[in-house]
This record gives C-alpha cells, sequence and structure tokens, in this order.
C-alpha cells in the first residue's frame, strides 16, 4: 500500500517537471519545421475586416500544418500556390473567384484540406487544364464540402494518391464540350476516395484515366455535356452506388480489368450516342446490383472479356444489352429485364457469351416442374433487334405487322439470330435484389 | 347536302339493326378494359391497342365497306331512279358506313378510358392521337372499299381487291421498306423513309403513335430525326396533310367512279 503511493508520487512529480519543460522546446522545434506529431495548430484567420486581407498572404505566413480561416467575402487573388501542408477553411462559403483568366489552387503539398468553399470562374482555356482545385502530385489531401460554379476544370488531380474528394457540389458552366472541362478529374492517382458529390454541367462528370485502387462512392452525375462517368486504363477501382442521369452520352468506361460496379443507378441516358453503360474492351470486371432504366441502350460491350453481368435490372430501355461480336466469354445471370424495346441485340450469329438464370418479362413459356426454371429456353435476341443493329434504319418499321410476321417466323426456325445467344434456365419469377 | 344526310340517318338505321356496330364497338370496349386491368402500365396498354387499332380498323372498314356496298346494291339502284345528284348518293353511302363505325370504335375505346381514367390521363397525347389515328384510317379505308367495289362488279373480285389492298398497306408495304433499307444501307436514308412513312396510312399512324412515348427517343439517331421531323409543327401539318389526303383522295375518286358508272 505504501510502496504504491510513492510511486505514484514519484510519477506525479516527473510530469509536473515535463509541463514545465515543455513550452520552452515546442517553438524551437516548429521553428526547425521538425514538428512531428502535430503541435498546437495555429489558427490564421483571412477577411476583409481582418490584418490579413488575403488568402496568398494567408498562406505566406502560415507554416506547415496551420490552419487557414477564411471569413465570408468575396476573394478574387488570382492563383493561389499553397506549397505546405495547410488546412483552408471557409465559414459561410466564402467565395474564391478566378476572373475567368486563371486556375485558383494549385496544391503542390502533402496533406492539404480544403473545405468549405465557393470556388468559382477558373478560367476556360484551350493551352491549360485550369482548375479550381488541381492536386499535382500530392498525397493525403482532402477536398471537401465545398461548391464549385463555372469552373472549367473543378476538382483536378494529377499523379495524386492517397487523396479524398467528397461531398463537393459542382456545376459547370454546360455550355460545349470544347469550352468545359471536367468535374472530377483524375490522372495518374492511386487510392483516392471520391465520394458523395454531385457534377452536373461539365463535359464529363468524373473522369479518370491511368489511375490504379480508385474508390467511387455515392456520387451522383447528371446532365453532364458528355459521360456521367468515363474512365480509362484504370484497373482494380470501384464504383458503388453512383447516380449517373441524363447525360449526354451517359457512362463510358474502357480498358481497364478487376473494375467492381455495384449498386449503381444508370438513368435516361438518351440520344443517338447515349449508353447507360458502354463497355470497350473491359476485362475480368463484375458488375453487379445495377439499375439501367430508360436508356437508349443500357449496356453497350465492344471487345469486353471475362465479365460478369449480375443481379442487375434493365427496364425500359430501348436495348437491354447490346452486346458486338468482339465481346467474349462474358456471363450474365440473374438479371432482370423489364419492359426493354429489345432485351438483347447483336451484330452477329455468333456468340461466345453466356446468359443463365435472367428473368425475362417477355418470356412466355412455363414451367411444369414448379421449380421455377422455365422449361423453355429463351432467345432474347429478335430478328428485329438484329436488323437495327445492322440497319439502324428500319427502326421506321418497329412495332409493325410485317416485323412481327417476320419474328415470328425466325422464332419458330432460328436462321439469322444466334442459336447459341439463349437462356437455358429463365427464371418464372422476377430476381430479388437487395 | 340533305340528302347526303338523309341517306346517311337510313343507313346509320340499317346498320344498328345489324348489331355489327354494337360488336365492334363492345369489341373495343372489352380488349382497351382488359389491356388496362391486366397490363396497367399507360404506354404499354397504349402500344399494345395501338397494334390492335393499326390491325383491325383498316380490315373491318375495307370489309364491311365492300361488303355493304354490294349488300345495298339493290337499294343504289332505286336510289339512282329518284332525282338525286349521283355525289351526294355515293357521299351517304359513304359516310352513312364510316361515321356509324367511326362513331363505335370512340365509344367503345373511349368508354374504357372512362373507367380507367388515371392511366389514360399520364399518356394523354398518345390516347388522343390514338383515338383521331383511328378515325381517320375508318374514314380512309371505307372509302377505298367503296372506290374497289364501285370499280368491280362482281363482288368475290371485289372482296378479293379490297383485301389485298388491305394486305398491302400493312404487311408488304412494310416487307418493302425493308427491302429497301437493306438494299440502300450505305445512303442516308432517313428523309425517303420518312416520306415512304408519310405516303402511307397505316405507317404514318404507327409512326405518330410510337413517338408519342419516347420509344423513339430511345432509338439512337434515326429515331432522333424521325422525332424531330414528326415533333416540329412542318411536321405535323404534313403528317395530317397526308392522312386527310388520302380520305379526301379516295373519296373523290370513288365518287368520280359512281358518277361516270353505267349501271
Amino acid at each position: 500500500m505504501q510502496s504504491s503511493m510513492t510511486t505514484r508520487h514519484r510519477l506525479g512529480n516527473g510530469l509536473l517537471a515535463g509541463l514545465v519543460v515543455l513550452p520552452l522546446v515546442l517553438p524551437a522545434a516548429a521553428a526547425q519545421g521538425a514538428l512531428f506529431p502535430p503541435g498546437p495548430v495555429r489558427e490564421i484567420v483571412v477577411g476583409k475586416d481582418r490584418p490579413i486581407k488575403s488568402i496568398k498572404d494567408g498562406v505566406r505566413i502560415a507554416s506547415s500544418g496551420d490552419r487557414i480561416l477564411v471569413r465570408k467575402g468575396s476573394y478574387s487573388e488570382g492563383n493561389i500556390v499553397i506549397d505546405k501542408p495547410l488546412t483552408i477553411l471557409g465559414e459561410g462559403l466564402p467565395q474564391v473567384d478566378g476572373g475567368g483568366k486563371d486556375e485558383i489552387f494549385t496544391v503542390r503539398a502533402d496533406n492539404v484540406t480544403i473545405r468549405g468553399l465557393l470556388i468559382k470562374n477558373a478560367g476556360v482555356s484551350f493551352m491549360h487544364d485550369n482548375a479550381a482545385v488541381k492536386i499535382d502530385g500530392a498525397r493525403n489531401c482532402i477536398i471537401e464540402g465545398n461548391r464549385f460554379s463555372n469552373d472549367f476544370f473543378a476538382v483536378y488531380l494529377a499523379k495524386a494518391t492517397g487523396c479524398t474528394v467528397s461531398g463537393n457540389r459542382i456545376s459547370g458552366n454546360g455550355k460545349a464540350e470544347a469550352t468545359s472541362g471536367n468535374g472530377i478529374h483524375l490522372w495518374h492517382c492511386s487510392d483516392v476516395k471520391v465520394s458523395g458529390n454531385y457534377v452536373t454541367d461539365q463535359r464529363d462528370g468524373i473522369y479518370i484515366e491511368f489511375s490504379n485502387r480508385v474508390l467511387i462512392e455515392g456520387n451522383q452525375s447528371e446532365k453532364n455535356l458528355r459521360y456521367g462517368l468515363h474512365f480509362m486504363f484504370s484497373n482494380s477501382c470501384r464504383y458503388l452506388n453512383n447516380r449517373f442521369t441524363q447525360n449526354g452520352a451517359g457512362v463510358a468506361v474502357m480498358y481497364s480489368k478487376n473494375v467492381e460496379m455495384r449498386g449503381n443507378r444508370f438513368e435516361k441516358n438518351w440520344g443517338p450516342a447515349s449508353y447507360g453503360l458502354l463497355l470497350k474492351d473491359m476485362q475480368q470486371s463484375r458488375i453487379a446490383g445495377n439499375t439501367l432504366a430508360g436508356n437508349t441502350i443500357g449496356i453497350y460491350s465492344e471487345g469486353s472479356f471475362g465479365m460478369t453481368v449480375e443481379q442487375n435490372t434493365f427496364s425500359r430501355n430501348g436495348v437491354g444489352i447490346k452486346l458486338l461480336g468482339s465481346s467474349t466469354d462474358n456471363r450474365f445471370t440473374r438479371n432482370n429485364f423489364l419492359g426493354n424495346s429489345f432485351d438483347v441485340a447483336t451484330n452477329s450469329s455468333e456468340t461466345q457469351n453466356r446468359f443463365e438464370g435472367n428473368y425475362w418479362d417477355n418470356y412466355q413459356g412455363y414451367d411444369l416442374n414448379k421449380d421455377g426454371i422455365g422449361d423453355v429456353p429463351y432467345r432474347p435476341v429478335r430478328l428485329f433487334s438484329m436488323l437495327i443493329t445492322d440497319y439502324p434504319q428500319s427502326l421506321i418499321l418497329l412495332r409493325s405487322l410485317f416485323i412481327d410476321v417476320l419474328d415470328l417466323a425466325e422464332r419458330a426456325f432460328p436462321v439469322l439470330t444466334p442459336e447459341a445467344l439463349v437462356d437455358r434456365r429463365p427464371l418464372m419469377r422476377r430476381v430479388c435484389i437487395d | 347536302m340533305r340528302e347526303t344526310l338523309k341517306l346517311g340517318r337510313y343507313q346509320l338505321r340499317d346498320l344498328m339493326r345489324s348489331k355489327w356496330l354494337f360488336a365492334y364497338s363492345g369489341f373495343f370496349f372489352l380488349v382497351t378494359f382488359a389491356l388496362f386491368r391486366f397490363v396497367g402500365d399507360g404506354s404499354k396498354v397504349a402500344v399494345s391497342l395501338m397494334n390492335l387499332v393499326l390491325f383491325i380498323i383498316p380490315l373491318v372498314s375495307t370489309m364491311l365497306g365492300t361488303t355493304y356496298y354490294y349488300g345495298s346494291r339493290e337499294f343504289v339502284e332505286l336510289m339512282l331512279a329518284q332525282p338525286i345528284k349521283r355525289g351526294s348518293l355515293f357521299a351517304g353511302l359513304c359516310l352513312g358506313v364510316s361515321i356509324p363505325l367511326v362513331l363505335s370504335f370512340l365509344a367503345g375505346v373511349g368508354g374504357a378510358f372512362l373507367f380507367c381514367g388515371s392511366e389514360v390521363a399520364q399518356d394523354l397525347p398518345a390516347f388522343l392521337t390514338l383515338l383521331v389515328v383511328g378515325a381517320v384510317l375508318t374514314f380512309i379505308f371505307v372509302a377505298l372499299a367503296f372506290l374497289v367495289a364501285v370499280t368491280n362488279k362482281d363482288k368475290a373480285r371485289g372482296l378479293g381487291i379490297s383485301l389485298l389492298f388491305w394486305l398491302v398497306f400493312s404487311v408488304i408495304y412494310d416487307g418493302l421498306v425493308l427491302l429497301a433499307v437493306v438494299c440502300f444501307a450505305d445512303y442516308p436514308l432517313e428523309m425517303p423513309l420518312l416520306i415512304l412513312s408519310i405516303l402511307n396510312p397505316i405507317d404514318l399512324a404507327r409512326v405518330l403513335i410510337l413517338l408519342k412515348f419516347d420509344v423513339s427517343a430511345l432509338m439512337g439517331y434515326t429515331g432522333a430525326v424521325f422525332q424531330q421531323f414528326f415533333g416540329s409543327s412542318w411536321g405535323i401539318a404534313i403528317a395530317l396533310t397526308s392522312l386527310v389526303g388520302w380520305s379526301v383522295l379516295t373519296f373523290i375518286l370513288g365518287r368520280s367512279c359512281f358518277a361516270r358508272k353505267d349501271f
């Protein structure tokens, strides 16, 4: 009992001594720039009625790890380069205006956080990819809860690693593809997380190129001029629970492998060159639990290989799946096809893809043994859908009596439609998708 | 004019007696009603109904028109002995068949619409187009049937020819269009196809109704071209002109044949 009292007493003394010494040591450490772990964070307040009136000045006098609090107001100071780890925090949504000429924030340091700003009018340029916030070769930066308005590019990540872009609202100028940049642009990035953003009126909502292990989650991308989501050469990425609606050309994903797309909604992408989801030369990826509704073409697949497409719902599309002959070894299982003008269209009379255990609302077979699987195979490709693929103009005969007769004849004796493109185990009831 | 009306009224009574009209009306009522009950979704109902309208109306109109003309041959000869202009006699006969047909079609489909108001309201333009198109098609094909019946004395031959006309307009024409599409696939075919579809009243009716569902907007470039054309006021004017032109021209042609015919 007594000995324990003495130990505690000694310990208390030691602590006390430490507390006295610490303030003496700290400033010295900070001055040397060897601040790890971070000491007390200095807060620099920038405001029109404050001694420090511009963000640039704030950045200049700040030292690594400081926090710059930007008060409500409008700041128009051209290009602001951030070259040390800082947190820039807007209070009451201050406006940072690029005046339609410059790039606004250029981040060249790791651990930078930008939060709560309205960043607008990053200049349109045909020479430079001017962005509202460009992160250039930095790590662990966070762009969060900002608003972007009328910017050329909004958030541009180049060679960035471990960054997070979340909860931003981005709306572009939405005029023409040439004078509009991308909402969230990732180039040569890795381990980036893009979540909960809303993007509209940009060229591409979210653009990803040469990036690996990116997580795109819970974003909404609508009414963009070109693609809602556009990615190429980006492997091992995940796209979860996003929503892509009414984009000029839908969503295009190309030249990537090991991609997972789950729980996304692709809706109302209408137009001559518009696709719910365009797959070009994709490999070994998984598309599951998505909803593709009201698109000209639900999924368009060209040269894709080894894809698993399951538990998706294709409803009210012009064509549910347009599968070109160059696509091989893809598997389509447990999908729902509801109210599409055509379930599957193809241009080849052979196929090396497998359809199995889907629900087709046009299926007219029966199920004698009541195991939930139709006893008659279903051929989702109609003659007319092949005609339309080869001769788009024949669309004018849609729902004509002549075409119905032709379809009926082809169905009885398949000649032109691919013999192998058949679902031998069509489901009698809709797949429950959770 | 008064003679035409009087004749028309007489024919209406005559047709009513044959109970044909009630069956026609009841058929449309039942089918529409059943479609709404079992399919539910408004646009799907409209598409199914469209298939039916484009198939049944021209067929029934041609068949009924031809048989009616041949059936009332003695009545026509009796009338010709009276001081009545041949033109008004023909108009009376023609309208006397087509107007009751139109009315019973409208009553059948329209009656079912009344029971399913909420679904109809969602796709109102499509359903209205359907009604108008159905009515115009009736006029066109009754006039066509009369033209055939007037120019052919033999009943079997007349029936055959009018059936052939129906077949041409609803099936063979589309086959030829498809053939043209396949043969000339390398050329920009949108405009020629538009013209071809305007020339055939059944095709025109089909395209007009389909465009009301945005099905075309879903279907790529060709659909977009058609949408743009028929969406413009010019396109609508041309489509209407074509439909009205078809009914007026066949009617006038039939009337002049009737006027010159040696009974």
